[in-house]
């Protein structure tokens, strides 16, 4: 252990760590700690030339340890590393000291940064002669991927993969895939037909050989690793025999039972008990509301079956939930957005105040497949409003509720006025924001045209919406409160309908679904990305990538990029067949383990079995992914985890705390 | 205790969140206390009580452990194993005569840089105001008996 | 004497329980008398410390200490019978690490003299005398040795050879180990490393124990008298604290096999520091309470209700290694006394 020579590598990062770090000091002092062989300070370490420098002092001087004090790790441990293995030194032995972003960038006083630094790399000079050398471990990736949520994102998805060759189950939670892009009329700022757009791509999806589709289905389990997942999928009971349905609709016709729509007309409108969400679903096959079938409630009807044309017959009342076991090498999660709920900010009055509308509302209405037939008119199914406000920001950029500004509702809103000017061109339409944000190709040209067709602009925050009126004119209206903080006075402006723009926000289960894929959200629910800006659709948990609104607030164009962006990740992985692994992982000594079953339930991707023949656990290195909790939970100092074992961690203690403690108690 | 005391904290700094935060604080040029000296572990749940006391006995005036919000854990439930380790630890550290303020548990996501700047600035003004723990010296050393001499102690910061 | 190796056995802070343990290997205690000469024994052969101060260093082969470091006469007899000893063995768990005696390690010395010479229901102190150091009569001066804060192993006082675990050991050990050291000292074989643990499995209490293992979730612990074991499960996931994951074996799981959980009498595993930490530590990870998702305040109170049934964490999970744990005591009135 004390035969080591190490070479110690202080980076100047060129002032970034020099103005506050004395870094010759910092090389000084450590050339002279033990088996410290050399040490040199440079200007930029990272650099080929200061790579090199590690390079030709491994080979020259038979370095066996490499420490660089300069940045993070997660910036240039692969670089170190690299240099390292070029040199012909296994690259684990190597460690780095983070003498930037957590010294020289957090402190102006120079004596306390450079003390700092030298405790951090004595840390790492410490640590590093008890590393041993490792080497990555093989994975190969099962080719099939799992794509859960079939909305745009997910579809996005699914179709460059598929397209590229690979196959592709396509997991959706409603009977039809689509999402809430299906449900819009137009999308900003071109204002195409949504369903134009969307369905040639949807019946893609539906046709594509590579691609199993499973709709009205969810993922309830999942297991195993990167290249090698087990996703058990419940294909719930349609009722309906998707082998022989031609999807002609007749059922649909003949069913007897009609209940409100509260999915995909969003309580607009009606459908049958047998149905399809949307005319242009994929698939086309209906599916039995089991909850509100006549037959299933009382035992008779079976009109769908009556009239059905297949031979033989495509409903089938005993059909199962089928539990399917899909293995794939990548998942990516799709799985959308929900609209906030407005009924949570009374004062605005959803619910009681009946010409209060929510967008995904006023999206149907001006559908011209919509409950209205593309008519804008008021609750009663025939007025048309002669004023129109729409509020920005309900329930988004808000304290009480969401504070992120939920990006997509300005724009929302814009195409909501132009289409009341379109279809109502006498109507006055009052569009009430906070802050107008339009940054997208296009974007900012719509809201000028928006003030050019005359739109009234209100900029303020609507306190209140209600229905007691204060002078004659606001009679039988709705009138929006707003401070309009423009010109500096409060308004009340009346108006026949008013439409709120809610915020987009997390999957009320998105918790447990983030818990059931083993990757993260935050705080509002939104999956957690693995750099912000730099690994925007990968995950912490290798393997499993996030596309879409799941991951925040955003609109078609970015979720399409997204969708494609993590299709492209994962063909990476397609392609490469094989892919290394950190070897970073738990091992249990098993000629020491008592079989006290401490570290069973430790492991949450459940990779330590229990032998009952030897009485002894076991950790299965495939599944591990090196946290190390059972290291920590072993009773018994058995269970070893590379590159962080306790004499390594218990050197860099002593190491970080060199100037300290240097006095050794024996009586 | 002298009076230009600067408490040396010991950070044990998960990899995916709070070791990513403290990057983030750096990167963000916020300035806070550079007391607090971490070590990465790949989790909270890789914190072994052990760790936290044998920093305590070799000269650390308190530690820190740093993790994901509970729910948050890069491997799912790392940090409620540390969360319940250092409930346990807490109580045990009372009977050892440690006080609360020096062993403590934050979480801080990757992207709370400001949140672990805030907490290392907080704990480490809890703990000057606590004075040196000096383990070695203060506790162990003076048994009524001959110590082995110490050897110089490094000038403090 | 005769030139037969020598024995010695020193009885420092202990209860004793050690020496006869030695008598508790039975007829094999005729091989020990056939083999060595005692050279000192207080407890069965009236030795005097002059005795030993006329030994020539080394002149003991294997000396025996039982018991942890008090006071300065243990101190002084320590550092005595390591320069007459060619052995130092570290004889059961207060000389290894400290034991029962060094549980006063979480309090002062002042608190300890109040509870043996005030406190105690037993005691009839009117005057409040206490020991003092020195104490002049007419015949001269009576001395006391100085009574210490802090109760150390043995090796934190002199240079150990080897350490036997156990309170007390375990006969078959303690022959066990007396044969490899008489095969040494008669034939010349190996021994082991200096420093070893001798007299062990290596492996910890649970592998002997034949309780049903399963996973571990705790949501609530019983003190001993809280509870009746449901016969051949697992103690500990009774809610019994049971050292016996974190201790090592050899004692055959005397105790859990009769209901009582491993009071950890053999300390830790070779390779671990700190007994009483990793014990803590796999105790917490099994604890039933607290899940990702509720809220963190919550959470952690959850998981404070089902440890505030442990009573008293160091005094149970450093029963019989304070001396010898990380922190070695505790700090009271600000410093370690």
């Amino acid at each position: 252990m004390n035969e080591e020579k190490v070479g110690v590598y202080v980076c100047h990062c060129g002032t970034n760590i020099a103005k506050v770090v004395d870094v010759v000091d910092v090389a000084t002092w450590a050339g002279e700690q033990p088996n410290v062989e050399v040490a040199r300070e440079y200007k930029f370490m990272c650099s080929s030339l200061g790579q090199e420098l590690i390079e030709q002092d491994i080979k020259e001087k038979g370095l066996t340890r490499v420490v660089v004090a300069s940045c993070s790790p997660h910036m240039h441990e692969k670089t170190f590393r690299g240099a390292c293995e070029r040199a012909g030194l296994n690259p684990f032995l190597f460690e780095m000291a983070n003498i930037r972003e957590h010294d020289s960038w957090i402190t102006d006083d120079k004596v306390a940064a450079t003390q700092k630094a030298k405790s951090l790399t004595n840390a790492a000079i410490a640590r590093v002669v008890h590393h041993q050398p490792l080497e990555p471990i093989p994975v190969e990736i099962n080719p099939n991927t799992l794509i859960v949520g079939g909305g745009i994102a997910g579809i996005t998805a699914a179709l460059e993969l598929a397209d590229a060759g690979n196959h592709v189950y396509l997991v959706e939670r409603e009977p039809s895939i689509g999402g809430h892009m299906a449900q819009l009329d137009k999308t900003f700022p071109t204002l195409d037909c949504s369903a134009c757009i969307l369905t040639p791509k949807m019946v893609d999806v539906g046709q594509h050989a590579n691609i199993t589709l499973l709709t009205w289905s969810e993922v309830e389990e999942l297991d195993g690793y990167l290249g090698n997942f087990t996703a058990t999928v419940r294909k719930k009971a349609r009722y309906v025999n998707e082998e022989v349905c031609t999807g002609c609709g007749i059922c649909i016709e003949k069913c007897p039972a009609k209940v409100l729509d509260e999915v995909f007309e969003v309580g607009m409108g009606t459908r049958k008990v047998i149905y399809r969400p949307f005319p242009q679903a994929v698939p086309k096959y209906p599916v039995i509301d089991k909850e509100n079938c006549i037959y299933f409630l009382r035992g008779k009807c079976k009109a769908c079956e009556l009239f059905c044309p297949t031979e033989p017959n495509s409903i089938d009342f005993t059909q199962k939930d089928e539990i399917l076991k899909l293995q794939v090498g990548n998942i990516i999660l799709a799985t959308g957005y929900d609209l906030f709920d407005v009924k949570r900010i009374p004062q605005y009055g959803y619910g009681r105040l009946k010409n209060v509308f929510t967008s995904l509302e006023f999206e149907r209405m001006v559908n011209a497949s919509g409950p209205t037939d593309g008519k804008i008119v008021l609750r009663d199914g025939k007025t048309p409003p002669a004023s129109v406000a729409i509020v920005h920001c309900v329930g988004s950029r808000d304290e009480n509720y969401h504070k992120y500004c939920s990006k997509i509702c300005c724009m929302y809103s814009l195409k909501f006025a132009h289409l009341v000017h379109e279809r109502i061109p006498d109507a006055e339409v009052y569009n009430c924001y906070i802050d107008m944000r339009t940054p997208g190709k296009g974007y900012e040209e719509f809201y000028h045209r928006l003030l050019e067709e005359g739109t009234n602009f209100i900029r303020g925050k609507v306190a209140e919406i209600t229905d007691a009126p204060r002078i004659p004119a606001e009679e039988g209206k709705l009138v929006v409160q707003v401070e309009d903080t423009l010109i500096g006075r409060q308004r009340r402006v009346p108006v026949d309908m008013v439409i709120l723009s809610p915020a987009m926000e997390a999957k009320p289960d998105s918790k447990e679904v983030s818990q059931l894929f083993k990757m993260g959200c935050d705080f509002d629910g939104f999956f957690t990305e693995r750099h912000p800006k730099l690994d925007p659709v990968a995950t912490m948990t290798e393997g499993i990538y996030i596309a879409g609104a799941c991951q925040g607030p955003k609109d078609v164009p970015e979720s399409v990029v997204q969708g494609a962006a993590a299709a492209a990740r994962v063909a990476g992985l397609i392609n490469r067949g094989t892919v290394m692994m950190e070897p970073v992982r738990a091992n249990i000594d098993q000629d020491k383990c008592s079989g006290c079953r401490i570290c069973n339930n430790m492991c949450p991707y459940n990779a330590i079995v229990f032998h009952e023949d030897r009485h002894v656990s076991e950790v299965i290195t495939a599944l591990c992914q090196g946290c190390g909790t059972c290291v920590a939970a072993c009773p018994s100092g058995i269970i070893t985890g590379a590159h962080f074992t306790n004499d390594q961690v218990f050197s860099e203690i002593e190491g970080i705390l060199w100037d300290v403690r240097p006095e050794k108690v024996l009586a | 205790m002298s009076e230009n005391f600067e408490p040396v904290i010991v950070g044990f700094l998960c990899n995916w969140c709070s070791y990513r935060a403290a990057d983030l604080a750096g990167t963000a040029r916020l300035k806070y206390a550079p007391n607090m000296r971490p070590i990465r572990v790949m989790c909270s749940g890789r914190v072994d009580p052990q760790f936290v006391l044998k920093a305590l006995r070799n000269g650390a005036d308190g530690v820190m452990i740093a993790g994901c919000h509970p729910g948050e854990c890069h491997y799912v439930s790392g940090n409620i194993k540390a969360l319940r380790r250092f409930v346990l630890l807490k109580k045990m550290l009372r009977q050892l005569g440690v006080e609360e303020e020096r062993v403590q548990l934050v979480w801080a996501s990757a992207s709370e840089g400001i949140i672990l700047a805030e907490k290392v600035d907080k704990m480490t003004a809890e703990v000057r105001a606590l004075g040196p723990l000096n383990w070695n010296k203060t506790v162990l050393g003076g048994n009524g008996h001959p110590v082995v001499k110490a050897e110089p102690v490094a000038e403090e910061v | 004497m005769s030139d037969k190796p020598k024995l010695a056995m020193y009885w420092s802070a202990s209860c004793g329980g050690c020496e006869i343990s030695v008598l508790n290997i039975h007829e094999h205690i005729l091989t020990v008398d056939e083999v060595f000469d005692v050279a000192f024994f207080p407890c069965i052969a009236d030795f005097k410390v002059h005795h030993v101060e006329s030994y020539p260093d080394g002149y003991i082969d294997v000396c025996l200490w039982n018991g942890a470091v008090r006071n300065s006469e243990g101190e002084h007899m320590a550092h005595l019978l390591r320069q007459k000893s060619k052995f130092m063995v570290a004889y059961g768990s207060c000389a290894y690490e400290g034991c029962i005696p060094a549980l006063s390690n979480l309090t002062s010395k002042e608190a300890t003299f109040n509870t043996v010479y005030f406190d105690n229901p037993s005691i009839d102190n009117p005057n409040k005398v206490l020991p003092t150091e020195s104490v002049q009569v007419t015949e001269g001066e009576l001395t006391l040795p100085t009574f210490w804060n802090t109760v150390k192993s043995l090796d934190q006082v002199i240079d150990v050879d080897y350490y036997l675990p156990g309170c007390p050991p375990e006969p078959p050990q303690i022959w066990a180990v007396l044969q490899v050291i008489v095969g040494a000292l008669l034939e010349g074989k190996p021994l082991p490393p200096k420093g070893s643990l001798v007299g062990h499995s290596g492996v910890a209490v649970c592998e002997e124990c034949p309780l049903e293992k399963s996973e571990k979730t705790i949501t609530k612990f019983f003190r001993p008298y809280e509870i009746v074991p449901e016969p051949g499960v697992c103690l500990l996931e009774q809610g019994i604290v049971c050292n016996g994951p974190a201790t090592v074996g050899g004692c055959g799981a005397l105790c859990p096999q009769v209901g009582m959980g491993c009071r950890g009498c053999y300390g830790p595993l070779p390779g671990v520091e700190d007994q009483g930490g990793k014990m803590l530590s796999a105790i917490a990870s099994v604890i039933g309470a607290g899940e990702a998702g509720m809220d963190e305040h919550e959470i952690e109170r959850q998981i404070e209700a089902v440890v505030d049934t442990i009573v008293d964490p160091a005094g149970t999970f450093y029963r019989f290694s304070m001396a010898h744990s990380l922190l070695e005591r505790a700090k009271v009135n600000g410093k370690g006394e």
